[in-house]
């Protein structure tokens, strides 16, 4: 990996600041902190009321872990490639960039494909519903929510693809892509917590 | 460009008049704004608390009914708190924060246009009530489930959640923004330990806003979810938790009270040391208090649960961190008397509010006190002793630091004084009218009167002290009468105040009043604490600026831009069309303002700071 490039970059955009640090990605690291937040009280109100629902279907009835774990997969493996993505923008492999982006961004998409099936599985054929007990208003809030943050990640990737055909990402401006790959990673990360505390947790546990 | 070119809007070149403001990005102008929203919601709040007292002046009385009675003590609270000392406090950030440590603007300017322009769309959503079926009336923590749809079927609840959603998008963005400034954008020498206080209580205050916004944005979107879908978070016959609401709120709730009262305590540390013409006694205990307070200010919140029957274990706990909290703010007082002690005090206007803060804020704080303990609480919770506690803490901690803040920093934002005649008796109005109007609110409490009842009966012995406070809160209104008064009258033909009209001590005195666009021709060098005051004593400066030879066409300023106003009209518009969601009308709405807002942001991320010839 050639860092220099992105050392210049860095030094290029923070020599004016008080830390060194570039205020931009500064202010993503912040963002992310507070959605930690916001995350962790809806985790929370999904812990707090894992199994109290009074009537079924329960988390046992309705989680297929094979097919959840594929999709997990697949959303784990688009870190990857985002990293690859930024790493090849900063040896100056533009093809490379709008491979990797594009990978990046279909197999969210492709993770959001298993979360509408998912979704339509649990509605149609297991009778859970957001109305029917607090298991499915917890979970469809908590994993609903979290589609939405992929959506919107899946939105930016692909903005910053087509941008890239207007010469709007360069070396030299690798930030964008570096703040983009800062909350795919985060968003990634936050799905690691709720499927191992909602899904591995509902099953093995048995609630 | 493409995306510019195809709105058909271009880009402001020196807008005038009304755009000039509506496309403004300087932090000042933002600043005043902020401040003019933020005093004209604080009167509409001051009016609904004005009917509630002239309601509760004598027993039976009927000039509310019971319902428009509830709107009003919800609206009043909400009011006060986020569309009052909230963005009167950012209006103060804003101004300030770049004066303070040396820059020329904000991190990110555009983005703070947004939060201004998206705090008053929240502000419109939320009174819009008033005028659409009715305010909400649930009492300004929206307790659920009396907030669901089954107690509360009414459209008030629904303005709430989504207005108070609105206004955390915006205060996040904005505490975003001056964390990234207070950290990257100081002056070169600026350490954080050479931070005016006020900057260093800002930066506390905006990490509790950063942590404590997400966890009222979930309750609000479970809440919305209960009564737009139908759904459980609280609906206690689905086994919900009953105490859930009040845990997600008052985890938000108790930092939300250092929110509102740090800024005040960053302004009194500011008053105090130039009325005394002396240091800041004890800065890094201050410093360190503050910062302590804002780490424990998480810890502290179930003391609003005591009678909730949390059990002993857990009451013990949050009794014990309570008052423990109590040490720190203490740590304050005895420094802000350090402060004055063997100074060479001047009561000016800004030292009268600044010492008439820390005589109230320490009434209320040993009401405070008092309700840390259980078994005493048990006996006030609900009662008019609360009230009295939480006014004379965020009326007379918070708000009468705000004002002398206006008075202590009018001359620098407008270049005129405002009337000393005028505001002393403007102080000893609002000063004896607030006395008036809550002490007896303590007698009340002990007396047994409950919060929130719209009348009593005659022979429960409440009535004197209900007289006497009604009798007050229009003493209390005519001082801001008398505020008024006073900015008008400067403002046409007050005394001309100079660069430093106090002979302060911080960095914003050392420009003119009002300041330059740009703040400081050149950015300047910071040797130690209170800059400003090492360069007029020490190094015989005596006005820094003026002198100092650079051509102002070389200073790089951001300009000015449509889009932060166009995205948060696009929250405007879906955030009124979400209160009607379950019909297609609002589903319409709402997705239009949405995509209003999608399209502003696009338009936004692809315009550069500056001129395209001069892009970053």
């Amino acid at each position: 990996m050639d860092n220099t490039s992105v050392m210049e970059n860095q030094a290029e955009d923070s020599h004016k600041t008080t830390t060194g640090l570039n205020s931009r990605k500064l202010l993503m690291w912040l963002f992310l902190g507070s959605d930690c937040m916001f995350f962790g009280s809806l985790i929370a109100t999904y812990l707090v009321h894992q199994g109290k629902s009074l009537v079924g279907p329960y988390p046992v009835d309705v989680f297929d872990i094979p097919t959840t774990s594929v999709s997990t997969f697949v959303l784990l493996m688009s870190s990857m490639s985002m990293v690859l993505a930024y790493s090849a923008l900063n040896r100056g492999n533009l093809k490379g960039f709008r491979i990797w982006i594009i990978s990046t961004a279909i197999m969210g998409a492709t993770f959001l494909a298993f979360q509408v099936f998912e979704f339509r599985t649990f509605v149609h054929h297991d009778h859970l519903t957001p109305q029917v007990n607090l298991f499915g208003t917890t979970f469809f809030t908590l994993t609903g929510i979290h589609g939405v943050h992929v959506t919107l990640g899946v939105i930016w990737l692909l903005s910053l693809f087509f941008h890239s055909f207007r010469g709007g990402v360069t070396p030299e401006k690798s930030l964008d892509v570096d703040l983009a790959a800062l909350y795919w990673h985060f968003v990634d990360m936050v799905w690691i917590i709720i499927f191992t505390v909602v899904y591995l947790f509902g099953v093995f546990r048995g609630f | 460009m493409t995306l510019l070119a195809l709105s058909g809007i271009a880009r402001p070149v020196h807008p005038t008049g009304i755009w000039g403001w509506i496309t403004t990005i300087d932090h000042k102008r933002i600043g005043v704004l902020y401040g003019v929203t933020a005093f004209l919601m604080f009167i509409t709040g001051g009016i609904e608390a004005l009917i509630i007292r002239i309601q509760l002046g004598g027993p039976e009385s009927n000039i509310v009914s019971p319902e428009v009675y509830n709107q009003l003590f919800t609206m009043h609270a909400t009011t006060m708190i986020f569309l009052g000392v909230m963005p009167m406090s950012a209006a103060f950030f804003n101004y300030l924060i770049p004066l303070q440590i040396g820059a020329r603007d904000v991190a990110f300017p555009r983005l703070n246009a947004f939060s201004y322009w998206t705090f008053l769309s929240g502000a419109i959503v939320l009174k819009l009530s008033w005028f659409l079926g009715g305010a909400p009336n649930a009492g300004w923590f929206g307790y659920a489930p009396l907030t669901g749809s089954a107690y509360n079927p009414g459209h008030g609840v629904d303005f709430w959640i989504i207005g108070l959603q609105i206004l955390g998008v915006a205060s996040l963005a904005a505490a975003f923004n001056f964390l990234t400034t207070i950290i990257n954008m100081r002056a070169p020498g600026m350490s954080l330990m050479r931070m005016p206080l006020f900057t260093w209580m800002t930066f506390v205050t905006n990490f509790l806003l950063i942590f404590a916004f997400p966890v009222i944005t979930v309750a609000l979107i479970e809440l919305f979810m209960d009564r737009y879908f139908a759904m459980n978070f609280f609906v206690t016959s689905a086994g919900a938790s009953p105490v859930l609401w009040q845990h997600l709120f008052w985890i938000f709730g108790h930092p939300e009270v250092y929110i509102l009262i740090l800024p005040a305590m960053g302004i009194v540390s500011e008053i105090l040391p130039t009325f005394s013409k002396k240091p800041l006694f004890g800065y890094p205990f201050i410093v360190l208090s503050g910062v302590v307070i804002g780490f424990m200010g998480w810890m502290v919140w179930s003391h609003h649960m005591f009678t909730v029957g949390l059990g002993p274990v857990a009451n013990s706990v949050f009794a014990l961190t309570t008052m423990l909290i109590a040490v720190p703010t203490g740590v304050k007082i005895f420094n802000w008397l350090g402060t004055m002690w063997g100074g060479t005090l001047e009561f000016k206007t800004p030292m009268l509010f600044a010492v008439g803060f820390v005589f109230l804020f320490i009434i209320g704080g040993l009401s405070g006190v008092m309700h840390a303990i259980p078994a005493s609480d048990a006996q006030q919770q609900d009662t008019y002793f609360i009230v009295a506690h939480i006014h004379y803490v965020l009326f007379g901690g918070a708000i009468v630091a705000i004002f002398g803040g206006i008075y202590y920093w009018f001359p620098k934002v407008t270049g005129k004084f405002l009337d000393e005649k005028i505001g002393k008796l403007n102080f000893w109005l609002m000063f004896i009218g607030m006395n008036i109007t809550f002490f007896p609110m303590h007698f009340l409490g002990m007396d047994g009167m409950p919060r929130r009842v719209y009348t009593y009966d005659a022979d429960m012995g409440w009535n004197l002290w209900n007289g006497v406070s009604t009798a007050g809160s229009l003493l209390l209104a005519f001082s801001f009468l008398i505020f008024i008064h006073n900015v008008v009258r400067s403002l046409r033909k007050g005394e001309v105040a100079g660069n430093d009209p106090w002979d302060a001590r911080t960095l914003e005195w050392s420009i003119s009043s009002p300041p330059p666009e740009y703040n400081f021709k050149e950015i300047p060098h910071v040797t130690g604490i209170d800059q400003f005051w090492i360069d007029k004593k020490e190094n015989g400066k005596v006005v820094s600026e003026n002198s100092v030879e650079v051509d102002e066409h070389s200073i790089h300023l951001p300009q000015p831009s449509y889009w932060p106003f166009i995205c948060s009209m696009g929250l405007l518009i879906a955030g009124y069309g979400a209160v009607y969601i379950s019909s297609t009308v609002g589903i319409i709405v709402t997705a239009a303002g949405f995509m209003v807002t999608m399209f502003a942001v696009y338009a936004w991320s692809f315009e550069p700071v500056n001129d395209p010839e001069n892009s970053y």
